[in-house]
């Protein structure tokens, strides 16, 4: 391990630039972790598997489309289409786990949906195993734009979109901030201003009040776990554009930075899962950068044990009242 | 609001039928009397269990096990017999945590893998070191249960979730420091990054190395009976109730002045105790080790012994372990496949028996799968005969049958996965209808599993083993949480 003799300020910038995309990605996914364990106060375990169907749904779209090669329509609509069908797909998937695997489990002890949980997650990875193969999934040319892979050709995704003073910013990178900012400010009004933002509010405050006052709660779940799949389906899209591979077992360490995320930031808080997400983003690329990229991963997670032993309720969180 | 109109009826909940009936006073009445009179093979399951003393069960475990190596072959008897034993140590551990204090551990597998790696230090070639069992197996274990004190430490502050969660990243930590950090210590890597540790010395009983297999089978026998013997004694202590008050209501516990810190501390350490002194034993049968042995797939499978058994039940630990190992390794991709196939066909006709009732309906689905699966394989036949060309995979006495019934398209990619996503969608429908449609969508569903299982699961079995232990985890936390033995919660609210 050796550190840079000087100051490298366009090395901390370019960090700084790959942080902020990765943290926006991992902030994603810690929304869907965060609202459904504000609702439920269940550990979905399978969100990050999820994300992973997600970015698979996004290269189904590809490869219908003509290929990562040549797809038969241009590029906007072909990347809107891709976003389209993988958080509609995950949404969807969301609900129906909610629905057989979570739902017949309201009111059992608290051990019960983790296990079911985890049994989803690992059915999730290994049916993708079984359905996609081993190998990785490339969306690869399309993003380097090269038709022969032995020439590297920056394509319109990854060309630099401006460049200061060596400081590369791709369109990619624009694209994945402003969706995921966009995607966080219609979540953010949803939630502060529509009725079925009050309803979920009101119960994940307290579920049975609300099913008192009338509220469906059943279907404010179900309308949770569709919005916090949704995102995650968006987050693994973006996974693809930036790294262009996407493979079975992609959901495990997401699912595990963004649980990191929406705990750092206080679990439950929905500007937490955002500012957890930029936080681990930002100290993986950081870490990655200056330390070598066997100890990102450390790095992560000795942050969340770090937040968890002395902050058990994270940055944003409130501290959770036990009442007997 | 209305007036003078019909007041209308209030409708009833949508899942009425789903939920669990605690609560109910009649029902929390009648458990004895439904207890007694259980049907299907989980009732009698229990009624032996509960009738026969425990001194007669272990009795009987000890005769059928022992005498297993006089019939079994040594292939047979490694894969069957040490690894079910080995599962059966590993569940016994973990039921501690999960079963008896209720505390959710998804980091017991690196604890297993601690003790196999440092029982391989001890013993090995790998550093030279060659201390004898009598003094290695204590150090191994006394130094894992202490790791699993420390890891335990965080569950005084941490609630159920994040405990799982910070206990998760030990197992990966685990896995990353093994395989990857592989500190360099006295001029080697320590742990042997990917290639592991080989050459781990046997077992040995004061200097005699127990090197064949049905030595080492005996020798695991006897510390499984003696760990049987300690943990019911353990499990009927002041500590035990203790532990089980804690696993129903910590704070109720702690307001009866029990230590409930304490006692989530000695949970953690003696199952971390037994995850260590199996790694002993499974490093010693194995004579090498490497970080994918302690990896998630693994932790999965041991909670799948714990919760198919019963959560809190060494019986059903017993059971679990037998019947998810014997699954297992019929599974395994070394095994002819039609002897997987057998066992297929065989455990969906069985669970088929046990779950229907009256017999007609049985009858029903039997003959109408059958059926069906003729019509459909002649249908098809005619109309496109390269959609019936597939071969089978690996011939034997099901294969021939199997062929005039099942659809295997020549080239059958797509098919198989369309196949597979219909299978889940026609099982999750079957949990949502009720009577005779439900017997009528079996029938569709069990030829589809079929067609699933030859089309896609006999080509990749160790896939399909992860993909079932998944399912069976979900399933029997939504239909029967308390597994095979377990007792089920009666909450009096």
């Amino acid at each position: 391990m050796q550190l840079p003799l000087a100051f490298n300020a366009e090395l901390f910038i370019q960090l700084l630039v790959n942080g902020i995309t990765l943290g926006s990605l991992y902030a994603l996914i810690a929304l869907g972790y965060s609202m459904v364990y504000g609702i439920l106060k269940l550990l979905n375990f399978a969100h990050g598997d999820v994300y992973m169907i997600g970015a698979f749904a996004g290269y189904g779209v590809l490869t219908l489309l003509g290929g990562p090669l040549s797809p038969n329509i241009a590029i906007a609509p072909l990347i809107a289409l891709m976003f389209l069908a993988a958080m509609v797909g995950s949404g969807l998937l969301g609900v129906v786990i909610e629905r057989f695997a979570y739902r017949p489990l309201r009111d059992a002890p608290r051990i019960a949906p983790l296990i079911s949980a985890l049994g989803v997650s690992f059915f999730l990875q290994n049916s993708a195993l079984l359905l996609f193969g081993a190998q990785f999934r490339s969306y690869d040319s399309f993003i380097l734009g090269s038709e022969n892979p032995e020439f590297f050709e920056p394509g319109p995704l990854t060309d630099p979109l401006f460049v200061v003073r060596n400081v590369n910013v791709q369109l990619i990178q624009v694209i994945v901030l402003s969706t995921t900012v966009g995607l966080m400010v219609a979540l953010t009004v949803l939630v502060a201003k529509t009725q079925i933002g009050k309803a979920m509010r009101a119960t994940s405050f307290d579920r049975e009040a609300a099913s008192m006052m009338g509220i469906d709660t059943d279907r404010v779940i179900a309308t949770t776990f569709f919005i916090g799949s949704l995102l995650a389906g968006a987050a693994g899209v973006m996974f693809g554009l930036l790294f262009s591979q996407v493979f079975h077992f992609m959901g495990f360490l997401a699912g595990l930075k963004g649980f990191t995320a929406a705990v750092v930031g206080g679990i439950g808080s929905i500007p937490g899962a955002m500012v957890g997400g930029l936080l681990v983003g930002l100290a993986e690329a950081f870490a990655g950068g200056y330390l070598g990229g066997r100890w990102s991963d450390l790095t992560v997670f000795g942050i969340l044990i770090l937040v968890l032993l002395v902050r058990p309720s994270g940055l944003l969180g409130t501290r959770a009242i036990q009442k007997v | 609001m209305q007036t003078g109109g019909e007041i209308p009826e209030i409708p009833g909940r949508p899942d009425e039928r789903d939920r669990p009936r605690v609560g109910v006073d009649e029902w929390v009445a009648s458990v004895e009397d439904r207890r007694e009179h259980r049907a299907g093979i989980a009732g009698l399951a229990r009624r032996i269990d509960e009738r026969l003393p425990p001194w007669a069960l272990l009795l009987l475990f000890a005769v059928v096990a022992a005498s297993l190596p006089l019939w079994m072959g040594r292939g047979d008897l490694f894969a069957y017999g040490i690894f079910t034993l080995i599962y059966v140590l590993l569940g016994l551990g973990l039921n501690i945590v999960v079963g008896y204090a209720g505390l959710l551990d998804l980091g017991y597998v690196a604890l297993f893998g601690f003790g196999a790696y440092f029982y391989a230090l001890l013993s090995s070639e790998h550093y030279g070191i060659h201390w004898p069992s009598a003094i290695s197996l204590p150090v191994v274990v006394v130094s894992t249960a202490l790791l699993g004190l420390v890891l335990g430490i965080p569950s005084r502050r941490l609630l159920g979730d994040y405990l799982a969660i910070v206990t998760l990243f030990f197992g990966q930590a685990f896995v990353v420091f093994v395989n990857a950090a592989n500190p360099t210590v006295r001029g080697q890597g320590l742990t042997g990054g990917p290639n592991g540790i080989a050459d781990i010395d046997p077992n040995d009983l004061f200097g005699y190395e127990l090197t064949t297999r049905r030595e080492q089978y005996w020798f695991i026998l006897a510390v499984v009976l003696l760990v049987l013997i300690g943990l019911h004694f353990l499990s009927e202590s002041r500590t035990g109730r203790a532990w089980r008050a804690l696993r129903e209501d910590p704070l109720a516990a702690e307001a009866m002045s029990i230590p409930v810190n304490r006692l989530k501390l000695m949970a953690f350490a003696f199952g971390a105790g037994i995850a260590g002194l199996t790694g002993c034993m499974f490093a010693a049968v194995l004579t090498a080790v490497t970080s994918g042995n302690f990896a998630l797939p693994i932790l999965i499978t041991i909670y799948a012994v714990v919760i198919l058994g019963g959560i809190g039940s060494l019986t059903g630990v017993v059971i679990g372990a037998i019947v998810i190992n014997v699954s297992f390794q019929f599974l395994a991709p070394e095994n002819p496949q039609d002897n997987a196939r057998i066992l297929f066909y065989a455990v969906i006709v069985l669970l088929l028996v046990l779950s229907m009732r009256p017999w007609w309906r049985l009858a029903a689905v039997l003959g109408g799968t059958l059926a069906f699966g003729l019509l459909a394989h002649t249908l098809v036949e005619a109309i496109a005969p390269s959609w019936t060309a597939g071969a089978v995979v690996e011939g034997g006495r099901l294969a021939g049958v199997v062929s005039d019934w099942v659809i295997i398209p020549a080239g059958h990619d797509d098919f198989a996965n369309a196949a597979y996503i219909a299978l889940v969608v026609a099982i999750l429908a079957l949990t949502r209808v009720r009577g005779w449609w439900r017997t009528a969508l079996l029938v569709p569903t069990v030829y589809l599993a079929a067609i699933v299982w030859e089309t896609s699961f006999v080509e990749q079995p160790a896939v399909a083993r992860w993909i079932l232990f998944g399912s069976l985890l979900v399933f029997l936390m939504t239909v029967r949480p308390q597994g095979l033995l377990g007792t089920p919660r009666v909450e009096i609210v």
